[in-house]
């Protein structure tokens, strides 16, 4: 069961069973957006209020698999009260931390916790920001179908902020 | 015919069945997505390779003439398997998608007027919905919904309103979430009253049950090759000659013409006039063998196999994990396929599937390309296990065994 608990950390299960920032906001004046995941039929509707530069307010809604509902609910956490340049920071840096691990997983499949503790030295990128509860989703690239769960909230953030970018 | 199978014999035909993962036997219960195939298919496709392979209906030379032949008897081995008279009423397409599509965009674009009513069931797959929203779209007709019972049968009650007027009843003849055996008697008697052709989507049916589409009497019945022990790649339409050579060409190239011109061209007649482009040969020479394979099986032996193994699989599941476990569809297996969608209390479909996959159970989590009837039953996912000739008792129990590991894992 060790991989299975790599992927399933505490945190992440606290999340999906006790979501942060569950629920919805007026729309307008906040921004409505839904994310979908055509394979699986998950879905995230993120509710944004930015007040000038920052996050003022952020819900969350939606159905899906622990992955995405708690990678959803630590996004909001982490997001709320960040200005927008420190949230695309942190969404690059969160896709990064998806996508170099995806292709090292790539590389050798056979990966093991071994593997995952010796990735902690080359998080260059990992460096910018704390990543905080968030870390416990570097288990979910080695399951890489899982991956497309981790990123919804996030890709379905990206979405609501270039959404209001362009109605602005 | 009708002894029981030998699942363990069977098993051995099957050398993908005979691998282990996570130190535990793998427990593919996945084939209402896609089956597996026997040494028997995967041999007469590579003997079929290093032997025979050319272009058919080209080439004068014996490689050509040999590989014409064995496609053409591809052809009337499916025909005879589903009680086809005419063998050229058979259609090799790419899968039943694009055979339903052919019939859409041909039949439909011919025949569906603005006004129109094309009927649908909540039960269906997308292959037979969008198609069809896609025409409806191109002339204007009006697409009409079959609902659904709360056990995931049809709601046939308003059916003769519904079909009132209709030119299209397109229906499942077994539900890929379900399982739900529909009562084809009932919608093809209904839909020739009202004047509408019909249109079986029986790629869950096929596989599972003695197919005789004369007797079945629906104008188009669609199915693949790759979910009854063939190879993917190759799909089948039938339907009776003279609906056939009255529908235009679907897709245009080479095959399905008689002449060609500077000014048009002229096609050829069904099936050829379907088939354009060279066709799925080697594919079609395995769906014979995968045929041939059923058939020394005998299908009525198939389905007493999956009744029997179904009415164990829920009763074992139902036994381990009561009031947490909800599988939707007919409770009585004789009304069903042999195809369970799980609802595990508390749990996500991917979640428990990860799972079963630590036990090296394969299912299929997710919506099953039928979203409306996911809608219908207020769900986002189910994890489908769905059982085919090489399960046996012992695959059930590896799955309700690893479905009490989800529930644990899990339990809040």
């Amino acid at each position: 069961m060790s991989s299975l608990e790599d992927l399933y950390r505490e945190i992440i299960l606290d999340h999906y069973r006790n979501p942060r920032n569950k629920g919805e906001l007026e729309a307008p004046p906040a921004h409505r957006t839904e994310g979908f995941n055509p394979l699986c039929g998950d879905e995230i509707v993120l509710y944004l209020s930015v007040d000038g530069d920052v996050v003022a307010d952020i819900k969350v809604g939606g159905q899906g698999c622990s992955i995405s509902q708690s990678s959803a609910s630590m996004m909001s956490a982490a997001v709320k009260g960040k200005t927008l340049d420190e949230v695309q920071a942190l969404v690059l840096q969160f896709k990064g931390m998806m996508s170099i691990h995806e292709s090292e997983i790539g590389g050798d499949g056979s990966e093991t916790e071994e593997g995952l503790s010796g990735q902690d030295g080359d998080g260059s990128v990992a460096a910018e920001l704390p990543l905080g509860d968030l870390e416990a989703l570097r288990g979910v690239v080695k399951f890489p179908v899982r991956i497309k769960c981790a990123t919804l909230g996030w890709n379905t953030l990206t979405q609501a902020i270039d959404e209001m970018a362009e109605s602005a | 015919m009708s002894q029981a199978l030998d699942v363990a014999a069977i098993k051995k035909d099957f050398p993908v069945l005979d691998q282990v993962q996570n130190g535990r036997r793998l427990v593919f219960l996945d084939s209402a997505a896609s089956s597996q195939r026997p040494v028997q298919v995967i041999d007469a496709m590579s003997d079929f390779y290093n032997t025979t392979y050319a272009n058919v209906h080209r080439g004068v030379y014996r490689l050509a003439e040999e590989s014409t032949n064995r496609y053409e008897h591809a052809r009337r081995n499916v025909a005879r398997f589903i009680g086809a008279t005419n063998p050229n009423e058979v259609v090799f397409t790419k899968n039943a998608t694009e055979a339903i599509n052919l019939v859409a965009h041909s039949w439909g674009r011919a025949n569906l007027r603005s006004g129109d009513a094309i009927v649908l069931s909540i039960l269906d797959h997308h292959a037979n919905i969008v198609p069809w929203q896609m025409v409806a779209a191109e002339t204007g007709a009006e697409i009409r919904w079959i609902p659904a019972t709360a056990d995931g049968q049809l709601d046939l009650s308003d059916l003769d309103r519904l079909l009132d007027g209709a030119k299209v009843l397109a229906v499942t003849a077994m539900s890929n979430v379900t399982g739900a055996i529909t009562p084809t008697d009932t919608l093809v008697a209904a839909a020739k009253a009202a004047g509408a052709v019909t249109v079986l989507d029986a790629c869950q049916y096929v596989p599972h049950l003695p197919t005789d589409v004369v007797a079945l009497g629906a104008d188009f019945v669609c199915f693949s090759g790759h979910k009854m022990l063939g190879p993917s790649g190759i799909g089948v339409l039938w339907a009776p000659m003279e609906l056939l050579e009255a529908m235009p060409p679907f897709l245009g190239g080479g095959g399905m013409i008689l002449n060609v011109t500077v000014d048009g061209f002229t096609p050829d007649a069904p099936p050829a006039r379907f088939e354009a482009g060279t066709p799925p040969i080697t594919e079609a020479i395995g769906l014979s063998a995968a045929i041939d394979y059923l058939d020394e099986l005998g299908m009525e032996a198939i389905r007493a196999h999956e009744v029997s193994l179904t009415a164990y699989a829920m009763r074992k599941l139902s036994a381990e994990l009561g009031d947490s476990l909800r599988i939707h569809g007919p409770s009585e297996p004789a009304q069903r396929g042999g195809v369970l969608s799980i609802e595990l209390e508390g749990v996500h479909a991917h979640d428990v599937s990860q799972v079963l996959d630590e036990h090296a159970v394969c299912v299929r989590p997710g919506h099953h390309c039928a979203k409306p009837l996911m809608k219908f039953f207020g769900v986002a996912a189910t994890a489908r296990a769905s059982f085919y000739i090489y399960n046996d008792e012992s695959d059930a129990d590896a799955l309700a065994d690893a479905l009490v590991a989800a529930r644990d894992f899990f339990a809040l």
